[in-house]
């Protein structure tokens, strides 16, 4: 580590202050600012502001929808997760296998995760779309009638493959990189220890992916609980009926549609907890548990 | 136990670029066999030929009493040592051991009791418990050596299995090496580019070249009569003296060859010798010391005894019947 030292006091103060600022009106400011509100409640026409203490919390925990919401999302962040890590290592081991045009399959596949959600979530509503939708009119032949529109379940399914393709991208750049950094010749070891190919890789080659692993899963989680908010919006708008209305998307609704600046406070205020304890995790587990 | 014949065998890359060619070696039950050449000669392509690693694109390997090259790695009953080492990172010792034995649905007493032998013969019985990463480079080189042993193969694949310890530790683990082997008799191929290590592991050389054999023979046949110019130049330390016969013309046999070949030891000061040497550098090595100079305008290196008389030019002589004379074309032998 290089270490330098400033002579002028004000310099790396001057220095830092570009980042400072941003950090301060971007994220600390609006954090504080939630936190504020959560412990408010305001009229319907924003005239009067009262303290009501913890009031927007319980109100929450006693709200079946917002206990839906939290179902959803578990539902939805699990589902991507497993999804989209699954498919990305099956990429990976497919492309670490091959001995030729590894880089252009490896470009390719890297594409999607230059799209934009929104992009990714209109994409694949054009996609799955009941009526002009190529998907709809495959499932038709096979007899099944598929409507995310009304349907529960089709529309989840939707919204879970719209977000996992996007991350693929991610995890497979990830997971690639991990198996590239095994070396051949344990496999080789494997192979003359009498191993098959399924052998090795639960035996060796996914023990010795498992930081790659653990340091993916909190990722995932993280994208797939905040940053598919424009797959949502973009796709089924939370519906039908709360089936894919997860909590980022709630707050935003319930804030910025439903105008109760409150519980969507107290709802981010939960959101931005959860987020410091999974980076909380990410950080102390992912170099000292998962080595092997 | 097994018999391992290699017929005609040759390995061809994809691209065309051929590694192996026409590589032929019987090698005894119980031999230790050392396959020894500069980098890139094809040793490494060969043995990884034997163990299954590499497809085997011409010939013919056979192991035991069956041709293996459509066999898998692991039903060819060989057990390898790689260069790193190749432990599981993630396993204890005693896993990494047992790993092998466990695949093949060896009964869970058996291998206790095979384990427990192998870490004994290797003195690694403390470490059982430990990660490879808790071992030094010694521990670890006993650790995969201990994982080729419980096997009880027919032979012992070996990749330069001592190249990532430091000076010292190579010798003390080759001479245990060698003890290994001779207490086990398992059959062994060793492949390293060390010409020392290769002399003194070896029942039998085999030196390659360019993916081709140059010479298969004992190491003291190997060393008395090298068979080409490579081989001559290759074996031996400090390497031998290789001179254009014209710059040594008073020299038996010189005439009618056309490179002289005289190992450094094989000189020796005499006042009325046939060879004038102008001295260069000199290097200290204790016992002896080696001294460079030129002969006519070619490098010649001298062994002496450290307390022997130095001068500007030394008048030289070599040992009779010394002299290893080859063809300047073919660089093979004549004489």
């Amino acid at each position: 580590m290089k270490r330098t030292l400033f002579r002028n006091q004000l310099l790396p103060w001057l220095l830092l202050a570009p980042q400072l600022a941003i950090t301060f009106v971007f994220f600390l400011w609006p954090a504080a600012q939630a936190v504020r509100q959560s412990f408010l409640r305001e009229d319907a026409f924003g005239i009067n502001t009262s303290f009501v203490g913890l009031a927007n919390f319980k109100a929450l925990w006693s709200s079946p929808e917002y206990l839906n919401s939290l179902q959803v999302t578990v539902v939805f962040a699990v589902s991507v997760t497993v999804l989209s890590m699954g498919l990305s290592l099956l990429l990976a081991v497919a492309v670490d296998r091959m001995i030729r045009s590894t880089s252009l399959y490896t470009t390719l596949l890297v594409w999607p995760y230059a799209v934009a959600p929104a992009v990714a979530g209109i994409l694949w509503w054009f996609i799955f779309n009941p009526t002009i939708g190529v998907m709809p009119y495959f499932l038709d032949t096979i007899g099944y009638d598929w409507n995310h529109i009304s349907s529960k379940s089709d529309a989840m399914t939707l919204v879970v493959i719209a977000s996992a393709w996007k991350q693929i991208s991610y995890n497979f750049l990830f997971f690639v990189a991990g198996l590239q950094s095994i070396p051949a010749s344990l496999r080789e070891a494997a192979a003359i220890d009498g191993a098959g190919p399924v052998r090795r890789f639960f035996d060796i080659t996914l023990p010795l992916l498992s930081p790659t692993t653990f340091f993916l899963l909190v990722v995932n989680i993280v994208y797939a609980m905040f940053d598919t908010f424009g797959v949502i919006d973009a796709t089924t708008e939370g519906g039908p009926a709360q089936a894919t209305n997860i909590l980022v998307y709630k707050v935003y609704f319930d804030g910025f549609v439903g105008q109760n600046l409150g519980s969507s406070a107290a709802q981010s205020v939960i959101l931005m907890l959860i987020v410091i304890a999974l980076t909380v995790v990410q950080f102390r587990y992912v170099e000292k548990k998962v080595a092997y | 136990m097994a018999s391992i014949i290699l017929d005609k065998v040759g390995k061809i890359y994809a691209g065309g670029t051929r590694a192996v060619g026409d590589v032929s070696i019987d090698i005894a039950d119980g031999e230790f066999i050392v396959l020894v050449g500069p980098s890139g000669c094809g040793k490494s392509t060969l043995l990884r030929m034997v163990a299954g690693l590499e497809s085997i694109s011409e010939g013919t390997v056979r192991i035991g009493d069956r041709v293996v090259n459509e066999v898998e790695p692991a039903d060819r009953d060989i057990a390898m040592v790689f260069q790193n080492y190749a432990l599981y990172p993630h396993m204890s010792v005693r896993q990494n051991l047992a790993y092998g034995l466990k695949n093949r649905g060896t009964p869970r007493a058996d291998i206790d009791r095979r384990v427990a032998q192998a870490a004994e013969i290797l003195q690694i019985g403390p470490y059982l418990d430990r990660k490879p990463r808790a071992l030094s480079g010694g521990q670890r080189q006993r650790v995969a050596m201990g994982r080729a042993i419980v096997r009880e193969p027919a032979a012992f694949l070996f990749d330069e299995p001592l190249s990532n310890l430091d000076a010292k530790l190579r010798v003390t683990m080759r001479l245990e090496i060698k003890e290994l082997q001779r207490r086990l008799r398992t059959t062994s191929i060793y492949v390293t580019h060390d010409q020392l290590e290769a002399m003194t592991l070896a029942d039998r050389l085999v030196v390659l070249n360019g993916g081709r054999i140059e010479q298969i023979g004992t190491p003291l046949e190997v060393y008395r009569k090298p068979a080409s110019v490579f081989v001559a130049g290759f074996i031996g330390s400090p390497a031998m003296n290789l001179i254009p016969s014209r710059a040594v013309p008073h020299l038996p046999g010189s005439a009618h060859a056309g490179i002289v070949g005289i190992r450094p030891e094989d000189l020796s000061v005499a006042p009325d010798g046939p060879i004038l040497m102008q001295v260069g550098a000199v290097e200290e090595l204790g016992a002896q010391r080696l001294v460079h100079g030129h002969v006519e305008g070619e490098a010649l290196t001298l062994a002496m005894p450290s307390d022997a008389l130095l001068s500007d030019s030394l008048r030289l002589t070599c040992r009779p019947g010394s002299l290893h004379l080859f063809d300047a074309n073919s660089g093979q032998r004549i004489g």
